[in-house]
């Protein structure tokens, strides 16, 4: 996020984490509800979090990369999840990743340079019965080849 | 208006479980939706819409079905709606063209129930999925919903509660079977308070979404069942665990909960009987191990999600340390049909050791694919072939892997094992949650036994040494056999690490994570041998250990195949043959595939060898 925007935009975190009692169990779900609202943990929101519910940080990183619904690195523009359950994974997922890595140059978990896609792997999306499965920002793509992976990207980049 | 005879109101049902809605279904749902509305005195009846859960046939989806004709229509696009409003809405036509064509008799049925995908299932659990408006609590109470609270509230002492539940002999479907009845007892007998009424709805396996169905489809039957268990123990506080991801899930528990408060289902003095019981939902982070009972507790006390040893029992000190039952989303679901029509009843279904239904998502290469419920005691052949319709383009089936990442691969010797308990356990792999997945001769087994071991290995908490390095060690030799790098005494070295992890693990996850590993090994060790001797990979997936061909003979010259390749490896003539540029060939496999002559075959790295 650029840095102008970082003080309005942490007048969301301040709204999300005021919503919750100062007990230690709404710890996560706040956490869930930043990264909801900028796909990620930033470190300033973490710092409100810190102060709110008054534990050390090193807890609030141990939580960030313990549970993997949240993240402390920024996300792409498209956030392309491939899934990687066992349905999927039989069906050929990993040649989806393979596609995707030869195509945009980066691996699962990462960001494209000019910041317009992430890749990640997850598992099972709920859609196993049209497997493969890919989510791009919430549109499901089913039954996905390769050849088509190519097609999805320049419909992505020709949205922009 | 003019008053024709009486005809019942018909309702248009549309899928809106996760695997229409990424077919746009919900475009469907409003188009049929806003025509119906629109339509005034030109119908007859005043016909309803509903948005529905999964219907078990994602494959086919988006599904609409037409009541009470029970019509049954498949792959309804948008641009179908104008036609299915004016011919099946407003008059009674069929429209052939969207009928359910059955896989085994090539025929186009009217109704669901007629196909053979239905015809096997029993639905208990499932009862109200894909029937009701998982929005509505009158749709819920319209089909007997909140009427085994009520007759617990009114006729039976918590102690008849319980004693019904043991005799129904459920036992808990989220994977280790555990009678659902004597944890109830056990956990009603300890006096501290407050006590705590747990659903474990982290549906954890990769390649599974039973639990998930249950709860966006009909989330009042989790919330009966766990408020019948409120009363029988005692408890006045409850909360349901989703994963994080599951947000139509989570969005349509939380109006359940809401329309269960309004009606005072939930809350304080329940049905003026003095029942005190409410529920909250907690979203997990979205680690396998928070599937675990201990450390979903420590999930929802806003702790990292690590286990606890197990000499502690939840029963005793849970959730903050207080008494806790947690059972999982199928289980609870069972529970209200249990009380309304009785333990004699339920123990009719399924077998002796295992009686009732089991959900399961049947997935994979197989033809009919999507989430079944079916009486325990079914084989596997009936599921895979009848229900399944068998395996896709006529390749041969080689094994099913049941009970996740803790369970094991089943070989086409023991296709009729009875499908229970114990029956799967003595297989070697287990029940588990109910992740079905059908495999045929392109899976390679020590391919897949690595994957769920990479799996397994991104999961572990970390917390105890055994399962932390035994499962990365495991995972170190099985790629190493994949990419070709295997030798003489990787198999028994498997065995061995795979020994320690289940003795000296600390959770379920480290004391099951070799199952995948052990059961590939027992039942298709000379796999394993292909790859560490031959370096070949049967299956034609380890790409190090493939090299793919074109058989001159079998090849019809089709072409098909060099369309299919996503590099240009294939080149020839048509109607003479084709052949495969090795130099060029990703090993994808997309050409195998696409043949229908079985033209494409593998003689892996030892024909290299050879040269
Ligand atoms: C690593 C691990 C993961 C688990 N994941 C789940 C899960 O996702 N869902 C579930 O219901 N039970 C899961 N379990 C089983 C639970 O620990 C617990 O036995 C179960 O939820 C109890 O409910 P039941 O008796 O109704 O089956 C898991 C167990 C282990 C060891
Ligand atoms: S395996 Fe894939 S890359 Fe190789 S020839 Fe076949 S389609 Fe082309
Ligand atoms: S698809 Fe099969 S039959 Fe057709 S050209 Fe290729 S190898 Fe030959
Ligand atoms: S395994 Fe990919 S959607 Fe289930
Ligand atoms: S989501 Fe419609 S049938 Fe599964």
């Amino acid at each position: 996020m650029p840095a102008g925007s970082i003080q309005e935009g942490l007048s969301q975190a301040k709204e999300i984490i005021g919503k919750y009692p100062r007990e230690q169990r709404f710890l996560l779900a706040a956490l869930q509800d930043i990264q909801k609202e900028y796909n990620y943990l930033p470190r300033e929101a973490l710092a409100l979090v810190q102060e709110h519910f008054a534990v050390p940080l090193s807890r609030l990183y141990s939580m960030a990369t313990f549970y993997k619904a949240l993240a402390l690195k920024p996300k792409g523009k498209f956030v392309i999840k491939v899934c990687d359950g066992t349905a999927c994974h039989i069906r050929g997922s990993t040649l989806l990743v393979e596609e995707l890595q030869r195509l945009l140059k980066i691996g699962p978990g990462e960001t494209t340079p000019d910041g317009k896609f992430s890749m990640e792997t997850v598992n099972c999306l709920g859609s196993c019965a049209i497997a493969p499965v890919m989510v791009i920002n919430d549109q499901y793509y089913g039954r996905v080849t390769t050849a088509a992976v190519g097609k999805i990207l320049e419909d992505l980049e020709a949205k922009e | 208006m003019v008053f024709f005879k009486r005809k019942p109101v018909k309702t248009v049902l549309v899928c809106c479980g996760t695997g229409c809605l990424a077919n746009n279904s919900l475009e469907v749902y409003e188009g049929l939706k806003k025509r119906i509305e629109g339509a005034g005195v030109r119908a007859r009846i005043r016909p309803v819409t509903k948005a529905t859960g999964c219907n078990g046939l994602c494959e086919r989806g988006p599904i609409v079905k037409i009541q009470p004709d029970d019509i049954f229509y498949c792959g309804v696009k948008a641009a179908d709606v104008d036609e299915i409003f004016e011919r099946s809405v407003l008059n009674d036509e069929i429209i052939t063209r969207l009928l359910y064509r059955d896989t085994s008799t090539g025929e186009r049925v009217k109704s669901h129930r007629e196909t053979e995908f239905y015809k096997r299932q029993y639905k208990i659990a499932l009862r109200n999925i894909g029937e009701i408006d998982p929005a509505s609590i009158d749709d819920y109470m319209e089909r007997d919903g909140y009427r085994a609270l009520k007759k617990v509230l009114t006729s039976m002492s918590p102690q008849e509660v319980m004693a019904e539940i043991e005799k129904s002999g459920l036992r808990g479907r989220g994977g280790a079977g555990f009678p659902t009845g004597v944890k109830w007892k056990q956990c009603e007998r300890v006096e501290a308070l407050p006590k705590y009424v747990v659903c474990n709805g982290d549906e954890g396996d990769p390649g599974a979404f039973m639990d998930r169905s249950i709860m966006e489809g009909d989330p009042h039957s989790v919330i009966e069942g766990m408020l019948i268990c409120a009363y029988a123990i005692g408890a006045e506080k409850g909360f349901i665990y989703i994963r994080d991801e599951y947000a139509l899930a989570i969005k349509n528990m939380t109006t359940a909960l809401e329309e269960a408060r309004k009606r005072g289902f939930l809350g304080q003095n329940i049905l003026q009987k003095g029942l005190n019981f409410d529920i909250e939902i907690v979203r997990g982070g979205g680690a396998f191990v928070c599937g675990e009972s201990t450390a979903l507790m420590a999930s929802i006390e806003g702790r990292v999600g690590e286990p606890r040893v197990k000499y502690i029992r939840s029963v005793e000190r849970g959730l903050w340390d207080k008494p806790t039952v947690l059972n999982n989303v199928e289980t609870w679901a069972n529970v209200p049909v249990i009380i309304n029509r009785g333990a004699q009843w339920f123990r009719s279904i399924g077998t002796e050791g295992s009686p009732g239904t089991k959900v399961f998502s049947l997935v994979g290469k197989v033809k009919n694919t999507g989430l079944i419920e079916v009486p325990m005691g079914i084989t596997l052949r009936e599921i895979i072939f009848s229900i399944g319709g068998g395996i896709p383009r006529g390749r041969e089936f080689k094994a099913v892997q049941t009970g996740g990442p803790s369970g094991g691969c089943i070989p086409k010797e023991l296709l009729d094992l009875p499908v229970d308990f114990d029956s799967l356990t003595e297989s070697g792999s287990m029940m588990g949650s109910g992740g079905m997945i059908v495999m045929d001769d392109t899976t390679c087994m020590v391919e897949v036994a690595r994957y769920y071991l990479q799996f397994l290995a991104e999961e572990s908490c970390g917390k105890c040494v055994p399962c932390r390095e035994g499962i990365k060690q495991m995972l170190g030799i099985l790629e190493d056999i994949c990419a070709g790098r295997g030798r003489e005494g990787d198999i028994d070295l498997l065995l061995d690490i795979g020994a320690t992890l289940q003795e000296a693990s600390l959770c379920g996850l480290g004391k099951t994570a070799p199952n995948p590993v052990l059961s590939t090994i027992r039942y298709f060790r000379e796999e394993y041998e292909e790859h560490i001797r031959n370096k070949y990979c049967p299956a034609g997936v380890c790409k190090e250990l493939t090299e793919f061909y074109i058989d001159i003979d079998a090849c019809r010259g089709c072409g098909l195949c060099e369309q299919k390749c996503p590099v240009g490896a294939i080149s020839g003539e048509r109607r003479r043959t084709y052949t495969i540029d090795g130099t060029k060939c990703i090993k994808c496999g997309q050409c195998r595939e696409a043949c229908r002559f079985g033209a494409i075959k593998n003689r892996g790295r030892r024909h290299e060898d050879n040269h």
